[in-house]
C-alpha cells in the first residue's frame, strides 16, 4: 500500500498546435488554465493554497509571487521546478509531498506554453514554435558553451541519437522496431481529437522512408514542437474524495539525475529512470505486473525503448523484443501512451511532459473515452528531461 | 560562453579555469587535469568531480581513444553550422579514461562506427583550436 495522502482531482489540457492563433501572456494563460482546472475538479479558487510553475515569462524572477498576485491566491506552497521535460512529473510529486507534510492542501500545477502577443516594434503575425538550439548553454562560464556547442552538440535530437546509436551497437535493435513505437503512438492519436496528428495515421514504411535528421533517428521518430498548455489540481485525499472524478492518488514517486550534457552521462543506455522508477514502485508497493497502462515520456522513439527497460518492465537489452511482441495501442495487450504520446499528440513545450500525466489520470478516472483501457486502476507515468538527464517516475492509483 | 568565427561557427570562449586546456589544443597537445586519487577528468574545473579535491595537476594525454557513440547531424540543429552538414559528432572514451566530445575529421561520416579507434585531431578556426577525432589504422 503506497501513499494515499494526495491525489490529482482535476485537469485541463489544450490541443497542441504548431501555429498558435491567439497569443497571450503566460500569466493570462495560467489564469485561463486555473479557471478550467478548478471547474473540472469543482474546487473553489479560495481553497487553493499552493502554486507550482516552471517559470513565468512576464516575471523571470519571483514567478510564484507574481502568479499569486495575478490570480488573487493566498498561497502557502510556492515552487519553480526546472527539470526540463521531467518538470511536470517533478511538479506533481512536489505538490503531493507538500500536501502530505501538511504545509498546504490544494495545489495548482501549471505548464503554459503559448506565444506572447507581439511586442511593439516586432513583426507580429502567427508564430511557429521554435526552441533555441543552445538552451542557455552559451552563457559565460558554461561548460556546454565551451565543449558541446562548438562541436555542434546542440538542441536535443543529436544527444538522443547518440543513445540510439550506442544501443543499436550494443543490442542490435532494428530501426523498424523503433519505428513501431512511432506507429503505435500515431494509432493511439487517432482516438484523441486533441492530437496534432489526429486524422493522420502512419505506417512503418512511412517512418522508415522519412529523412534522417540525426543518425539513426528519422523525422517521424521525433516529436513535433507545438504550443499549448495544461494544468492539474493536486489536493488532499480527503478533499479529492469530495470531487466529482475518481481520485488519482499519487501513490509513489522517484527522481534521479546525474548530468546535463549527454557527454557526461555515466552510461547513455542505462538511464537515471532506473533509480527513479525503482523508488516510485517501492514507495507505491506496486509490482510492474500490476500496471494497467504506462505513460512514458516519448520525445523520441529511443526514449520509450530505454524507459521500458530501465523502468523495469523488461530486462536490459530486451526492449526491442518487448516492443515487437506487444501491441502498445490503447486496445492492445500493453497500452502505452494511449493519448498518442508526444509523438502523436505533439510536444506543447512542457505541456508535452504533462500530457503523459493528464492521460494517466484520465485513464485512472475512467474518462479516456474511445481509448479507455478497461479497469484501469494503476498507471505508471514518467518524465524525461534534458539529454536523458532529469528523470521522474510517478505511480498513479485509482483506489 | 560562445563567440563566432568570421564564417559564423560557434567557438569556445575559455575561462580562467579552462584556458590551459585550450592553450594545449593550440599547441597540438591534449592536456587535462589529473587527480592523484581519481585520475584524469573532463571538463576542466576547480575541483575533482569525484572527491572535490583541488590537488590536481595538468597532464598530457596520448590523444588515443575509441568512439563511445556518435551521430551524424543531417539537419543543422545549430543554424550556425547548417552549411557544414552532414557532420559527425562523436563521444570518445580516451585511453586514460575521460569521455570527450568532438567532430570526426578526415573520414566519411558514413564510415564512423561505435568502438572505432580514433586519435585527437586539431582544427584551427580563427583564434581558436577545436578538438576533433580521426580514425587510426
Amino acid at each position: 500500500m503506497g501513499k494515499r495522502a494526495a491525489a490529482i482531482a482535476g485537469l485541463t489540457e489544450w490541443a497542441p498546435k504548431r501555429v498558435w492563433d491567439e497569443p497571450m501572456f503566460t500569466m493570462e494563460a495560467c489564469a485561463r488554465l486555473a479557471a478550467e482546472v478548478l471547474a473540472d475538479a469543482e474546487v473553489d479558487k479560495g481553497e487553493v493554497d499552493g502554486l507550482v510553475v516552471n517559470g513565468l515569462r512576464e516575471s523571470p524572477l519571483f514567478a510564484p509571487s507574481a502568479l499569486a498576485e495575478f490570480l488573487g491566491i493566498r498561497s502557502n506552497f510556492n515552487e519553480v521546478v526546472d527539470l526540463g521535460g521531467a518538470s511536470p512529473a517533478g511538479m506533481v510529486w512536489r505538490a503531493a509531498a507538500a500536501i502530505e507534510v501538511g504545509i498546504c492542501e490544494t495545489v495548482l500545477v501549471f505548464v503554459p506554453s503559448v506565444p506572447a502577443p507581439p511586442q511593439p516594434g516586432s513583426n507580429g503575425g502567427p508564430m511557429k514554435m521554435k526552441m533555441g538550439a543552445y538552451m542557455g548553454g552559451e552563457v559565460w562560464g558554461s561548460p556546454q558553451g565551451q565543449f558541446e556547442i562548438p562541436a555542434g552538440l546542440v538542441a536535443a535530437t543529436p544527444s538522443f541519437a547518440m543513445a540510439a546509436q550506442r544501443y543499436m551497437a550494443a543490442y542490435g535493435v532494428s530501426e523498424e522496431t523503433l519505428a513501431k513505437v512511432a506507429v503505435d503512438s500515431r494509432y493511439n492519436a487517432q482516438a484523441n481529437p486533441l492530437a496534432v496528428f489526429y486524422g493522420k495515421p502512419i505506417t512503418i514504411d512511412d517512418v522508415m522512408t522519412s529523412r534522417y535528421v540525426a543518425d539513426p533517428l528519422k523525422l517521424l521518430e521525433i516529436v513535433m514542437p507545438c504550443y499549448g498548455g495544461s494544468a492539474v489540481l493536486v489536493t488532499s485525499a480527503e478533499r479529492a474524495a469530495r470531487c466529482p472524478h475518481r481520485p488519482a492518488y499519487v501513490s509513489g514517486y522517484g527522481e534521479h539525475l546525474t548530468h546535463k550534457s549527454i557527454t557526461y552521462a555515466p552510461d547513455v543506455i542505462d538511464t537515471p529512470i532506473r533509480l527513479a522508477a525503482d523508488r516510485a514502485f517501492a514507495m507505491a508497493g506496486v509490482s510492474r505486473d500490476a500496471v494497467d497502462m504506462a505513460s512514458m515520456y516519448d520525445c523520441y522513439t529511443i526514449t520509450v525503448l530505454l524507459t521500458i527497460e530501465d523502468a523495469g518492465f523488461c530486462p536490459k537489452g530486451q526492449g526491442g523484443r518487448f516492443i515487437d511482441e506487444h501491441s502498445l495501442r490503447y486496445d492492445g495487450d500493453w497500452p502505452l501512451n494511449t493519448h498518442g504520446g508526444q509523438l502523436g499528440m505533439g510536444q506543447a513545450g512542457l505541456g508535452g511532459g504533462m500530457s503523459h500525466i493528464t492521460e494517466a489520470v484520465r485513464q485512472v478516472q475512467g474518462r479516456a473515452g474511445e481509448r479507455q483501457v478497461p479497469d484501469c486502476n494503476i498507471a505508471y507515468a514518467n518524465g524525461t528531461g534534458g539529454m536523458l538527464a532529469e528523470q521522474v517516475a510517478l505511480i498513479l492509483e485509482g483506489a | 560562453m560562445v563567440h563566432f568565427s568570421t564564417d559564423g561557427r560557434p567557438l569556445p570562449t575559455p575561462t580562467p579555469i579552462t584556458a590551459p586546456y585550450f592553450d594545449g589544443l593550440r599547441e597540438r597537445r591534449l592536456v587535462l587535469q589529473c587527480c592523484p586519487r581519481h585520475g584524469y577528468f573532463f571538463y576542466p574545473r576547480g575541483r575533482c568531480p569525484e572527491c572535490l579535491g583541488d590537488d590536481w595537476e595538468w597532464g598530457e594525454l596520448s590523444g588515443q581513444g575509441t568512439v563511445y557513440s556518435f551521430t551524424v547531424d543531417r539537419a543543422g540543429h545549430d543554424p550556425a553550422l547548417a552549411s557544414r552538414i552532414p557532420f559527425a559528432i562523436a563521444l570518445v572514451d580516451l585511453d586514460e579514461g575521460p569521455r570527450l566530445v568532438g567532430n570526426m575529421v578526415d573520414c566519411d561520416v558514413g564510415d564512423v562506427t561505435v568502438g572505432m579507434a580514433v586519435e585527437a585531431a586539431y582544427e584551427d578556426v580563427d583564434d581558436s583550436t577545436l578538438l576533433g577525432f580521426r580514425p587510426v589504422g
